[in-house]
């Protein structure tokens, strides 16, 4: 019998902005993803139950009024906790990449917060990231990967406390380091000046993912900045895999974790 | 009542957030909304008290004027509403403003200090003691209040010529004698406007003058490219822009790629069998050099409704940006009055604001900024250039009613659709913009022509139309509310249809009072107007509703052939179409001769000296060297689609063409470059508008675009266009473009100019100063390339590969940035031969096609000593290569000579000679190799009697080079 498609909800409206690519990257991988308004959700919230995989995609939700994420996360907060707490209860999946990790944070769904890069300033370029955990569904097979950043936001901060919690729930899911693109390009590992160089976190036994990189952003092999220095690699980009272990996690299971029933 | 909130970081900061809240909350609503406002791990919230403050003296708060956009405080009251169920109509309203601590004391030294933090044209600043660790600061809103006063007057034209002309410079007389700012209307078109009432015996009222004054302005009308000039009656557009086009689509026959070119709000070519590529570029100059964030976020903002209102609404995929910046470090201070109280931003505040408008404009809408530039010149100090573009996407069909297709970039409204404006409010932002930027800044420059952009309420427009209503076939045409506001998008979709009738109270405002006038011709920002067919209205209404999207219906489409607008039951405008569209009377424009004179510096003769020093010293200049420190703030990996970065390789150096992927699931590319020379136009503008042509075709042709699908846009930027000497100028600028345009066979698909970029004041002393913009012509080439892996990037790859220098070197300093450097501006300037030329990038197309290049980069400003400096930094490798074969020139020249048709490319030893097979019908030097010692070494030969020797013209290290490369842009982080 042929394994059903997991379905994956990609939230949108506000000025959240890469919902497209997000998409292409979950279809174009065996998912089947709809892209749905916070107010189509909103006016029908029980949509949520239909679906195994949610994603805050990046973007600039509310134009970062009030610091990035706060606004979007409160009205989804006002409207969809209920739902959001019955979706997370399920065997299913979460992601927040950028701003999307941003509304994670202020939903608190994700331990932590985002605060200003240490040079005040936005910053596009990439980054190397070192996988510390290695049993989130997200990141099977992955131990490093390079990835663009582009925010303004991105300095995950958290106390001493707080990062000795993420250490013993093994909750770390990316941690800035000196890889191939740093050393390429002789770029500082940790632009943002994260906390303990932390790039991304995970809860739920590692079902929910936040992270600052867009692995969306690198599907394709003519996006990293060494592709230039050969060229004969497979076309596929590094990012998908992320997306890939999503698709995995439902469609190797033959749909069993089909939601709601 | 008005409360206060303060949000301020847990950790000692040097700043806080405010939120002012005009309304009846309760205490514990109060506290709710404080809740929302903080980040708890983060930050506290204090309400109605001070927070702690230690260690400082002073605090600064900077808020925004009464009227001005305060998106932050829309944000709160849209998600308050929300949180605490209020209703729509409940009376509330959020203020926000940031307060700075500062250690000093003085009040007279923090009041200097503060200047440095905000814009006294849109924002204030108060400032108080901090006491006991606390601030008091006063809760004064800045509420708009306007007075009353009536409605409508009517306009006796039946004066005196001197009076027609004061109405026409200074604007309508106000009931108090105050005038309302500028027409820009001459004494014949005053005259023409006389003679039109006088028929219809009666007195124009003051919103018909106001409409014919925006709709005749030549920022709509394009005068000066309108009218005729010399012996070329039909004028400069008709006859060698549009008059190219027509030429070149004939010739191209079926291979024209052309759709929709220069009757939309942006050109569009095709991409492939699905979907075609649109591109448009504005400029925003006068508002950038009153308040340059703001001026840059709607420049960006309003191209990027360019787009949108592009057919039945193109998608934005890319943002691409040019500055003309005064030198940063020109410290000497100017001012638009005598008295000197209204001074002007110093370039660096200027260039500050206008990179941080393009990042906030560009980042928050999920558009990549991918393609720009940047220029310094002294003579930009006045009045920076702001150049704003923006690519869209567009499928070429699109769902109609029953299931069929319409061609998208047709439209057209029809008489019986509503007429329906979407999108913000309207507010006294931008009142007279269009005819503000027709004239010259001084100090009559109304502030109100300055706006400021709102991001995610364009977004929101943006993607309920062009993702969900435009698909859905809910609208028969749109177009943007851009300069001149209503007065202009109305009056321009009627006339797809032939009429329209306004009910000008429908719409809606930011705030009571505004007079009809002004409601008409306001440019407030992020608006658009659509005719929806009346049966489609509701569904229509409910969408953008769903979207937070704010749609109003404010009259009808109609074939009566006139344009009537009503307010309060009152018809107060009864203009007909024709006359509003075709009565500006025709001016014929004379040129006059002009002759100048540049001379060289002086050189040393001896053409084998040491250049090293000078090659470093090049490669610092500003005009040259890097500018990450803009790149790198600008998302431009958003969509997913970037091929060739604005920054490349180990080096990161900046790319002179971009390539990105606009359909992800097709592998065909688009490349974008530009080519801008302001310098050569101080020896010939001719030369300066062929070699713009010729650069922007060869940086795209340079890392994989075709000639045979390249178009292009031109952005004219000249200076006192009354003066018969410029229009000499600009005539053979134009007429450059047409020879040059023709001989590549790439079209014009879109252009804009803006022609009085001067600045009249005062400098420190209350002298005069009049400073003018040396003219500029941007061209932007955009062209489709077959296979977006092909494309090639501009460093140095591997150890051993085999530099070529394709095309020819001559003596041709002048212009250029060498002679800048040395103080001079010389008279060899570079000249286009495009027989040449086109076999070069003919050939450079099937070396890329063949996969043979390892890097390929355009030669441009700097010549070929800085070509090959920036290939090396950008490669992080060297290079060992012998200039001696370039021709009988001085080392200068050989070196530095900006002579075009010029490309520098590296070939693995592998393809050496299936590549000198494809160029072995062109001009080509093989220059030495690729090394990976970190050495930059240029040698030449020296005959001395019979013996010939070799040697070393430059001799640096790459590392050397990069750090000189960087230098400036590291410094302006």
């Amino acid at each position: 019998m042929k394994n059903k498609k997991p379905k994956i909800i990609i939230m949108s409206g506000y000025g959240l902005n890469c919902e497209e690519e997000t998409k292409f990257a979950f279809d174009s991988l065996g998912g089947k993803a709809d892209i749905i308004h916070i107010n189509d959700l909103i006016a029908k919230p029980k949509m949520l139950s239909e679906y195994q995989v949610l994603v805050f995609p990046g973007g600039f939700s509310y134009g970062d009024d009030t610091g990035s994420g706060k606004a979007y996360a409160n009205k989804f907060k006002n409207h969809l906790a209920k739902e959001l707490e019955e979706f997370l209860s399920r065997d299913t999946l979460a992601i927040g990449i950028c701003n999307g990790f941003q509304i994670m944070t202020n939903l608190g769904i994700l331990p932590g917060a985002l605060a200003h890069n240490k040079n005040g300033q936005y910053i596009d370029r990439w980054v190397d990231l070192e996988i510390k955990n290695k049993k989130s569904p997200w990141l099977k097979g992955i131990t490093k990967i390079s990835l663009p950043i582009a925010h303004g936001e991105g300095k995950y901060t958290t106390s001493k406390e707080g990062y000795k919690n993420l250490q013993k729930n093994n909750q770390i899911a990316f941690k800035y380091t000196k890889g191939e693109i740093c050393k390429f390009q002789n770029l500082e590992y940790n632009p943002n000046g994260a906390k303990y160089d932390i790039a991304g976190v995970l809860a739920y036994n590692g079902r929910v993912l936040g992270m600052m990189p867009h692995p969306e952003r690198a599907m394709f092999s003519h996006q990293s900045p060494l592709w230039y220095m050969n060229k004969k690699v497979s076309k596929e980009g590094k990012g998908l895999q992320i997306f890939k272990n999503a698709v995995k996690y439902f469609s190797a299971r033959g749909g069993s974790a089909f939601g709601g029933n | 009542m008005i409360s206060r909130i303060y949000i301020a970081p847990k950790k000692v900061s040097t700043k806080a957030d405010s939120y002012l809240i005009d309304s009846k909350l309760s205490k514990k609503e109060l506290i709710k909304l404080a809740e929302m406002l903080t980040n708890p791990t983060l930050e506290d919230y204090f309400i109605n008290e001070s927070p702690k403050i230690n260690n400082y003296q002073c605090a600064i708060e900077i808020g925004f004027l009464p009227g001005v956009t305060d998106n932050v405080g829309h944000t709160v009251k849209e998600i308050a509403t929300d949180l605490l169920h209020l209703k729509k109509d409940f009376n509330f309203n959020v203020y926000t403003s940031k307060i700075f601590f500062i250690k000093e004391k003085e009040i007279e030294k923090v009041r200097e200090y503060s200047l440095t933090l905000y814009n006294p044209l849109i924002e204030r600043a108060n400032i108080v003691p901090i006491k006991s660790n606390k601030i008091n600061l006063p809760n004064e809103i800045p509420k708009v209040i306007l007075k009353k006063k009536k409605p409508v007057i009517s306009v006796s034209l039946d004066v005196e010529d001197a009076e027609l002309i004061e109405i026409g410079e200074k604007g309508i007389k106000n009931e108090d004698g105050s005038r309302r700012g500028p027409l820009a209307l001459d004494l014949s078109s005053m005259k023409v406007i006389k003679e039109y009432f006088s028929k219809l015996k009666r007195n124009p009222t003051d919103i018909e003058l106001e409409s014919l004054a925006q709709t005749w302005s030549e920022h709509c009308k394009h005068t000066i490219f309108a009218n005729p000039i010399d012996d070329i009656k039909d004028g400069l557009y008709k006859t060698y822009i549009k008059g190219a086009t027509n030429l070149i689509r004939k010739q191209k026959g079926k291979d024209d790629f052309c759709v929709s070119v220069f009757s939309d709000n942006a050109g569009g070519i095709i991409f492939d069998k699905n979907y075609l590529i649109t591109h448009k570029v504005e400029t925003h100059n006068s508002p950038s050099a009153l308040d340059p964030f703001g001026g840059a976020v709607t420049g960006i903002g309003g191209v990027n409704r360019d787009i949108i209102g592009f057919g039945l609404g193109s998608k934005p995929v890319v943002n691409a940006y040019g500055f003309c910046f005064g030198e940063p470090n020109d410290k000497r201070p100017l001012f638009r009055d005598k008295g000197k109280t209204q001074k002007m931003l110093s370039p660096k505040r200027i260039m500050d604001g206008v990179i941080k408008g393009i990042n906030v404009g560009g980042n928050c809408s999920g558009i990549p900024t991918l393609s720009g530039f940047v220029k310094y010149d002294d003579r930009y100090r006045g009045k920076p250039l702001v150049f704003a573009g923006t690519i869209g996407l567009i499928p070429r069909n699109l769902p109609a009613d029953g299931g069929k297709k319409r061609p998208s970039h047709e439209k057209k409204a029809q008489a019986g659709d509503y007429v329906v404006m979407v999108g913000g409010r309207v507010g006294l932002d931008g009142i007279h913009g269009a005819t503000f930027s027709s004239v010259r800044i001084d100090s009559t420059s109304p502030a109100t022509a300055v706006q400021i952009g709102d991001p995610i309420t364009q977004k929101k427009l943006s993607d309920a139309i062009i993702k969900e209503a435009r698909n859905m076939n809910l609208y028969n045409s749109i177009t943007d509310d851009g300069a001149g506001g209503l007065s202009s998008s109305v009056a321009e979709m009627a006339r797809e249809c032939g009429g329209v009738k306004i009910y000008l109270d429908k719409v809606p405002l930011k705030y009571p009072g505004l007079s009809p006038w002004e409601i008409w011709i306001s440019e407030s920002q992020e608006r658009m107007t659509l005719s929806v067919p009346k049966n489609k209205w509701k569904i229509f209404y409910n969408l953008m509703k769903s979207r937070g999207v704010e749609a109003t219906v404010i009259g009808e489409f109609t074939n009566s052939g006139k344009v009537v607008i009503s307010y309060q039951g009152k018809k107060i405008m009864n203009l007909d179409m024709e006359f509003l569209h075709n009565g500006l009377p025709k001016h014929h424009l004379i040129t006059e001769p002009y002759k100048i004179t540049t001379p060289a510096p002086l050189l040393h003769k001896d053409g084998n000296k040491n250049s090293t020093k000078t090659l470093e010293n090049l490669l610092a200049q500003n005009n040259i060297s890097g500018f990450n420190f803009i790149s790198q703030q600008y998302d431009h990996e958003v969509q997913s689609s970037s091929v060739l970065k604005p920054t490349t390789g180990a080096g990161l150096i900046n790319t002179d063409a971009q390539v990105f992927r606009p359909v992800l699931n097709s592998n065909k590319g688009v490349v974008l470059s530009t080519g801008v020379y302001p310098s050569y136009g101080d020896i010939s503008t001719y030369h300066m508008a062929s070699c713009a042509l010729d650069t922007a075709i060869r940086n795209s042709i340079a890392c994989g675009g075709t000639l045979k699908e390249l178009a292009i846009l031109d952005n004219f930027c000249w200076c006192s266009s009354n003066d018969p000497k410029r229009l000499g100028q600009l005539v053979d600028a134009v007429k450059a473009c047409y020879d040059y345009s023709i001989g590549y066979g790439t079209p014009f698909i879109s252009g804009k100019d803006s022609m009085f970029n001067d600045f009249k004041g005062y400098d420190e002393k209350g002298n005069e100063v009049a400073i003018s913009i040396p003219p500029t012509l941007l061209i932007s080439a955009i062209s489709v390339m077959p296979d977006l892996y092909k494309t090639v990037s501009p460093e140095f790859k591997n150890n051993g590969d085999v530099i070529y220098l394709l095309g020819e070197t001559n003596d041709e300093l002048g212009g250029g940035e060498y002679f800048k450097m040395l103080g001079a501006v010389g008279n060899s300037v570079p000249k286009v031969n495009l027989e040449k030329n086109i076999k070069t990038y003919l050939a450079t197309e099937k070396a890329i096609q063949k996969e043979l290049l390892a890097s390929s980069i355009s030669v441009n400003s700097g010549g070929l000593g800085i070509a090959l400096a920036k290939a090396c930094v950008g490669g992080n490798i060297g290079c060992n290569i012998s200039v001696s074969n370039i021709g009988c020139l001085t080392a200068d020249a050989k070196l530095f000579s900006e002579s075009q048709g010029r490309i520098l490319v590296s070939v693995a030893p592998k393809n050496v000679k299936v590549f000198e097979k494809i160029m072995k019908d062109i001009y080509y030097v093989k220059l030495g190799k690729v090394t990976t010692a970190g050495r930059f070494i240029i040698t030449d030969t020296k005959n001395s009697g019979h013996r010939v020797s070799t040697i070393k013209v430059v001799e640096t290290t790459v590392k050397k080079l990069t750090a000189i490369y960087h230098k400036f842009s590291n410094s302006q982080k």
